[in-house]
């Protein structure tokens, strides 16, 4: 099979038309990848001789071997190479290399910190790279230009204090675990991936920002593990960042804004969005955003859900079904679809494991997406000189995640010492985000970032 | 609970519409009417036409002030913003677009609505271009200015 160097193995296996990447334990089912963004585990396979590579986000290299792997995944027949840990002590870790995590590192560099940046993904910006529609609020939060500018111009900004010296940029490199650091410090252990291999680093620094993003939720239905049901994140990679058409004909689950911004993506791609369906009573997302699909034909059916997907070995079509003011699926009112690509765009819940590990308090914030993080306003956790940002911290915008960023940057920078301006700066900074939570559609985080707030201030 | 809440389609009820005269001279419809935290469009508005309470506020146009130089349209990241001019029995509408092939100037295309539904033909008149948005200048009759909101290939 051939590919681009610029492929992962996901992304060249998809253009290759493989869609079954494993099977399940029990009943043998095929399953596809579900998330695309190196969060699940459905996309696990054997890569040369080793075995559960998150084909996903690992690069795609010449002449290598990818197998399916057995379901218990069989011993590495890969060599096993002790090498010795690396050392790196810096002022700060920042881990999640998307709008929160850049930003939180611009501002640590800027009050004077060194910064160590983190991210699982090949390249920086998380979801950014793949937000080809032109962003909302003011100009403060770069609005009306496109997701996927702000990353390339927040990356050449980086790239450019790396040259000087202030910031170290580990990419394809995950951090997965916390020891005891010396005092006032953290201690974390650091995978940094080489092509497959991987090389231990122990990172030492004074503050940690979390900014680890979010991944899509499941729904349940039968027939959703069949290839072909898609979170929306995976259908933006594959098309926005790796030009591979996720399907030729789409129908799409939720019309909250991922949604709606997804389907009209997918037109762009050429790709048929057969509806949307909305389980709401009320389109959740922006009215401008489902104007936009509306004008290119394709319906918006609020007070629907999927009933069960069928096909053998993939999706071939979608039951939906009506349901009553009671969210209940009202019988008789199925009606089949054909289709070859299910997407679930129904909110997302916060990546917080490693949080918890560093043993901050969390709580479950229906508001936020799930278990999230105490925090103040400042970003700070319920542990000295733990900071959380972005979706990390409770779901919301990517023009909120830079503004608390912002502040998380500033803050663990202040935290140990650092102070060019900082208070005014992080008030500045809370402002603004007072402000792009005020109308109606920041209701919700609003009321989420209140819980977490009191939360916080009460837990003594 | 409002019906373009349910199917995303606006009604000509849900929106402040210029008189013939202003439509005349020609105006920017903005069929942005949700409180979001979205403001370029106050910035890109060379006359101070387009003003807002506060960022969660939608925009108002002034109709008077404005004189249809389409700078709004190609920055607005809801697509939201068509420019009107009536002339005679035809009207000119400039709307963004974001879709291959791109048109060219001289083409008959076929004229949606708010729906998708082909509702008539209409003309390419002028093409620019903003941060890979095409700002494309239709015409069709006159009757279907309040209507034609998208345009497509013909077959």
């Amino acid at each position: 099979m051939e590919g681009y160097s610029s492929d992962t193995i996901a992304s060249a296996l998809h253009a290759n038309g493989v869609k079954t990447f494993t099977r399940s334990l029990k009943y043998d089912r095929p399953r596809g990848f579900f998330c695309g963004i190196g969060k699940c585990s459905s996309c696990l396979m054997r890569v040369e001789g080793i075995p559960n590579v998150r084909t996903c986000i690992a690069p795609l290299k010449k002449d290598i071997h990818v197998e399916m792997q057995d379901k218990f995944a069989k011993k590495p027949s890969a060599e096993f190479k002790r090498k010795k840990k690396k050392i790196i002590s810096t002022d700060i870790l920042v881990v999640g290399a998307g709008p929160a995590g850049m930003y939180a590192s611009i501002e640590a560099i800027n009050q004077g910190a060194k910064v160590v940046l983190v991210d699982e993904n090949l390249q920086m910006g998380g979801q950014l790279v793949k937000q080809t529609h032109k962003f909302f609020g003011s100009k403060h939060e770069k609005a009306g230009t496109r997701g996927i500018q702000i990353a390339v111009d927040l990356e050449k900004e980086l790239r450019n204090q790396e040259s000087k010296g202030k910031i170290k940029i580990m990419l394809n490199s995950t951090v997965i675990g916390t020891y005891e650091g010396e005092k006032g410090k953290h201690k974390f252990a650091l995978l940094k991936r080489d092509d497959y291999e991987e090389n231990l680093y122990e990172v030492n620094v004074k503050a940690v920002v979390f900014s680890t993003g979010a991944m899509d939720n499941m729904l349940l239905f039968p027939g959703n593990d069949l290839p072909g049901v898609y979170g929306a994140g995976a259908v933006q990679t594959l098309m926005n960042v790796y030009g591979v058409k996720p399907g030729e004909k789409v129908l799409m689950v939720g019309a909250g804004n991922v949604g709606l911004i997804v389907s009209y993506q997918l037109l762009q791609a050429g790709i048929k969005v057969d509806r949307v369906v909305e389980a709401m009573p009320i389109i959740g997302g922006y009215h401008v955003h489902a104007a936009k699909l509306r004008r290119c034909g394709v319906p918006i059916q609020t007070s629907h859900s999927i009933k069960e997907v069928y096909g053998r070995d993939k999706v071939e079509g979608v039951i939906i079904v009506k349901l009553d003011e009671n969210w209940q699926p009202i019988l008789g009112s199925e009606v089949k679809v054909s289709c070859d690509t299910v997407c679930l765009a129904v909110g997302l819940t916060p990546s917080t494991r490693l949080l918890s590990q560093v043993g901050v308090e969390m709580e479950f914030v229906g508001e936020a997406g799930g278990f999230v993080a105490l925090h103040d306003e400042d970003m700070q956790t319920t542990a000295p000189n733990v900071y959380v940002a972005g979706d990390s911290s409770g779901i919301e915008e990517a023009s909120t995640a830079m503004i608390e960023g912002k502040i998380a940057g500033v803050s663990a920078a202040h935290s140990i010492g650092f102070d060019k301006n900082a208070i005014k700066l992080k008030k500045q900074y809370r402002g603004e985000l007072k402000r792009l939570r005020e109308g109606p559609f920041g209701e919700k985080p609003r009321v989420g970032k209140n819980k977490i707030k009191k939360l916080f201030e009460g837990r003594k | 609970m409002k019906k373009y809440e349910q199917d995303g389609v606006l009604t000509l009820d849900d929106l402040v519409l210029p008189s013939d005269k202003q439509l005349k001279k020609g105006v920017a419809l903005i069929e942005c009417i949700q409180e979001i935290p979205c403001n370029p469009c106050v910035d890109a508005c060379p006359f101070g036409a387009i003003s807002m309470k506060d960022i969660n506020a939608p925009p108002i146009v002034d109709y008077d002030k404005c004189t249809a130089c389409c700078q709004c349209v190609g920055i607005c990241p809801g697509l939201a913003i068509f420019v009107i001019k009536v002339v005679d029995d035809k009207v000119l509408i400039t709307l963004p677009y974001e879709f291959y092939p791109f048109p060219n100037v001289g083409d008959s295309v076929q004229a949606l609505n708010r729906k998708g539904d082909a509702i008539g033909v209409a003309v390419v008149r002028k093409i620019r271009k903003r941060d890979k948005t095409m700002i494309i200048t239709i015409e069709s009759g006159k009757n279907l200015a309040m209507d034609i909101r998208n345009i497509r290939e013909k077959k």
